[in-house]
This record gives structure tokens, sequence and C-alpha cells, in this order.
């Protein structure tokens, strides 16, 4: 086994048994995550490859590249591993949310509003798991996912990273 | 506006011109259908009462009545992205295609990078590659708010730009957006001709014939380079693609475009370029109230 190395894009091994480096997520792991968590089907992600760039810190992508490569993004940022609950990005809920079907918490307009803005909120009435949900609201008739908030003791915190918090 | 007397014989009606260079720009977005379609996007700002007008040539283009586009929920989902009219332009003129390989030699912030994943349906792979570190964050910062998947990251200096970091070796298509005297975003950016010279303009130039060269090197046969810049001086424009003519495999090609503009030059300063030049796109900011942009299309040739 040898060590992250942070300076590149490595592929994800497809399965922990191909795993080379120490600690490293493997694709199934992910995929299988998603789905447990989220109710994201395995196959919304089939023509996706994921990196992993610094510890921890899982992209997406959906170009060509070699492994290893050496460049500034390939894709985006999806998910933190190496922590003891995996953390999904904001940009990811956004991108990816509308196919979850799980730990979705649905606010009201003032209440995705103080989402967007960053704000912790105290929603005791979710009675669904606690830790990472996908917080969304309704947009023009659609379901549309807001970001990735976390739940514990009848708050629900925004993880919305400062640069992405609004204002609306 | 003193520097703009030098265009005086190439403008048609110029007062018109220097007036609409002097009248400032409102907030103009696009639809990034990356995040969800043009009827949804157009329905979420009717539903929190954003008006809008919709561009005639890109349904995709929207002039926003807002002061603060950045403050609205399709903003904060990225269904839309702050981009002036005619920077919207290029993309479309290089119409890439899903699975395409494309390359935004000078891609910072990410508008137009952005604009092509979009316009690939977020498939196949757009290298998006800028020189300057500090501009990066701001393009991996759009990349990702904006959703695009297809979109890969380098930092590079362009002239001099390698593939071989990736698994292939040629593109289908390459943008070359290039760094400029920027005179066209006068009404953005009232201070644009503070700095202006004529030293500026032919150092900038040699800049501008370098990563042009390399665009059509690095493009594969039948392959298609747009040359664009937001300024109207015929060095950094007709006289740039020219030296790419007379350097390189390719040629100016036609192509439509729903905007009033002009066609490139064949003269200037007693310098005559290739009649061909004239199938390119000169777009003035009284034409359709935007700002000013030219558009020069290119198929590459056989050697």
């Amino acid at each position: 086994m040898s060590d992250n190395d942070g300076q590149r894009f490595d592929r994800l091994p497809a399965t922990a048994a191909e795993r080379s480096v120490e600690g490293r997520a493997s694709r199934e792991e992910v995929i299988d995550y998603f789905e447990d968590r989220f109710g994201i089907a395995s196959e919304t992600f089939a023509d996706y490859t994921f990196w992993e760039k610094g510890a921890g810190k899982i992209w997406i992508y959906a170009g060509e590249a070699p492994t290893p490569i050496e460049i500034e993004a390939i894709g985006m940022t999806c998910l933190r591993t190496r922590q003891e609950h995996w953390k999904p990005t904001t940009d990811f809920a956004q991108r990816f949310g509308q196919y979850a079907t799980d730990c979705v918490i649905e606010l009201d307009r003032e209440q995705a509003r103080a989402f967007a803005a960053g704000e912790d909120q105290d929603l005791e009435w979710w009675d669904g798991d606690w830790g990472y949900l996908i917080a969304a609201h309704e947009l023009a008739g659609d379901l549309k996912p807001l970001g990735i908030g976390l739940y514990v003791h009848g708050e629900l915190r925004s993880m919305v990273p400062k640069g992405r918090q609004r204002d609306i | 506006m003193e520097p703009f007397e030098r265009y005086r014989s190439i403008i048609d009606d110029f007062d018109a011109f220097l007036a609409a260079c002097e009248r400032p720009l409102g907030n103009a977005v696009r639809i990034n259908t990356i995040k969800g379609s043009v009827e949804r996007t157009l329905e979420a700002l009717d539903e929190n009462g954003v008006a809008y007008e919709q561009a005639d040539w890109n349904p995709r283009v929207l002039r926003l009545e807002t002061d603060s586009p950045g403050s609205t929920w399709t903003s904060f989902h990225g269904l839309t992205h702050g981009q002036e009219e005619v920077s919207a332009v290029p993309p479309v003129v290089l119409d890439p295609q899903p699975g395409d390989r494309v390359w935004d030699s000078c891609a910072a912030p990410g508008g137009k990078a952005t604009q092509f994943a979009a316009l690939m349906d977020d498939r196949g792979t757009v290298v998006a590659n800028d020189n300057n570190l500090g501009r990066i964050s701001a393009l991996r910062f759009n990349a990702e708010r904006l959703g695009a998947t297809s979109l890969a990251v380098t930092n590079a200096d362009a002239r001099t730009y390698s593939l071989k970091r990736f698994s292939f070796d040629e593109f289908d298509r390459a943008l070359v957006d290039a760094p400029c005297s920027c005179e066209g975003t006068i009404r953005k950016n009232p201070d644009a001709l503070d700095n202006w010279n004529e030293g500026h303009i032919s150092s900038v130039s040699g800049i501008q014939k370098g990563i042009l060269r390399r665009a059509v090197q690095a493009t594969r046969e039948g392959g298609t380079v747009v040359y664009s810049t937001c300024t109207f001086a015929p060095e950094e424009n007709e006289a740039v693609v020219q030296h790419a003519l007379d350097t390189e495999s390719c040629r100016v090609v036609d192509f439509d475009l729903g905007l009033e503009h002009s066609p490139g030059l064949s003269e200037w300063d007693g310098e005559t370029f290739d009649s061909s030049l004239e199938r390119a796109a000169r777009i003035y900011p009284h034409q359709n109230d935007t700002g000013g942009f030219f558009v020069a299309k290119l198929e590459v040739t056989a050697e």
C-alpha cells in the first residue's frame, strides 16, 4: 500500500480489492454510499469516473483523462471521505440531488432563504435520519436541491460554503 | 473616447457608436441548461418576480431587469450565470457537439467554457485552460456552481500548450478568446481605456498570434477554431487571423449570426488582409445595444 499523493488526481480503484493506496475509497463504495444514503440509483453514475486528490477529496468527472494526472481540477468535487462521516458537497447536491429519494428535507421558501444564507435553524418536525441531508425546495414546479445540511438534535445546519451563500 | 477616433473611417454611423459606448450596459445572464431547462428557468424567474427580456438570436440569453442578478434563486441554483450578451457568441459559433474534445485556451473566469459544457449536454471533454493562477480559482468556482462535470482545468501558457498530460493528442475544436485591449468592454468598465496606448495593442497582438497558432496546431484536420476578442483594434483581430493564415494550415469560413454586425476588414492602415477575412464579424455596441466583439471562424486544413 502506498500513500495518497496530494499533488495529483488518481482514479479510484473499482473495488476495495483493487485498492493500492492506503485509506482510499473505491468507486463501488462511493456509489454504494450515494445509493444507500440518498437513494440515488447506481446507474446514475454509469458514465462518470471518480478521482481523489488531496486527502479524501473525491471528484466526479465525465470527460477523458489518464490516471494519474496533474492538473488543476477534473469535473467537480463531490464527496469528502477519510473522516468519520462521509460528506457530499453543496455543488454535488445541486447537480445530482434531483435523483435522490432518501434523506431529502423539503424546506418552505423562508427556510430555504435561511439555508441559502448559511443560517442554522430549528426544524423539530423532521423525523427521518440524522446526519447529512440534501435540503431542497420547490421552484417552478420542481423540487430543487439547495445543498447539504447537517441535521442533529432538531437543528438543520447549513453546510453551504461561505462563497456560495447568498441573501436572496 | 479619444482612442476610438482611429475607427471613424471603418464604423458606420460613428456618432451612434460613440453615443452607445457612453451608455452603461444592463445585466445579462445565460441560462445554464446543465442545471435545468430554459422553460423551467423562465418559470422560476416569473415566479420570483424577476423581469427579463429574451434575446432574439439566442433563447438562452436574457437581459434581466434587476440590480442584483447574483441574489436570485436562479443564480443560487446555477440555473443562470451572469455573462454579457456578446460574450455568449463565440461558443455558439464554435458549435461544440456532445462527445467532442474542446479546448478553451484562455478560459477564466469560465463563462464560455461552461457554455461549451452546456451545449455538449455535459458530455465529452472541455479543457479549460488559463495562464493566470489567480483567475483559475474563479474558473473552478463557476464550473462547480454551474455543475459542469465534463470540464478539466489546466494552468499553462497557451502558446506552448502540451497535450501530453491527456490521453488524446488533438482537439476537435478550440476557442481562442484572447487577452486583449478590451476596448469593447467600455460600457461595462468605464476605465477600460485608461491605460490604452498603441504600444499595448502591439505587445498584446504578439501573444494573440502565438495562442492562435498553437490552437490551430492542436486541433485535428477538419476541426474548428474560433478566434474572438472584445476589442475593435484590427491589429488584434484581422491581423492576428491573417498571421495564422500565413503560418498555419487553416482557412476562414462563413457562419450565421443572428445579431447585427459588420464584416471583418480587408485592409487597415496600409496593410491588406485576405479577402476571406470579410467572413469574420465585427459587432459594435450601437448595432444590438451590447458590448463590442470580434469573431472569426477557422477550419483546420491539410498541411
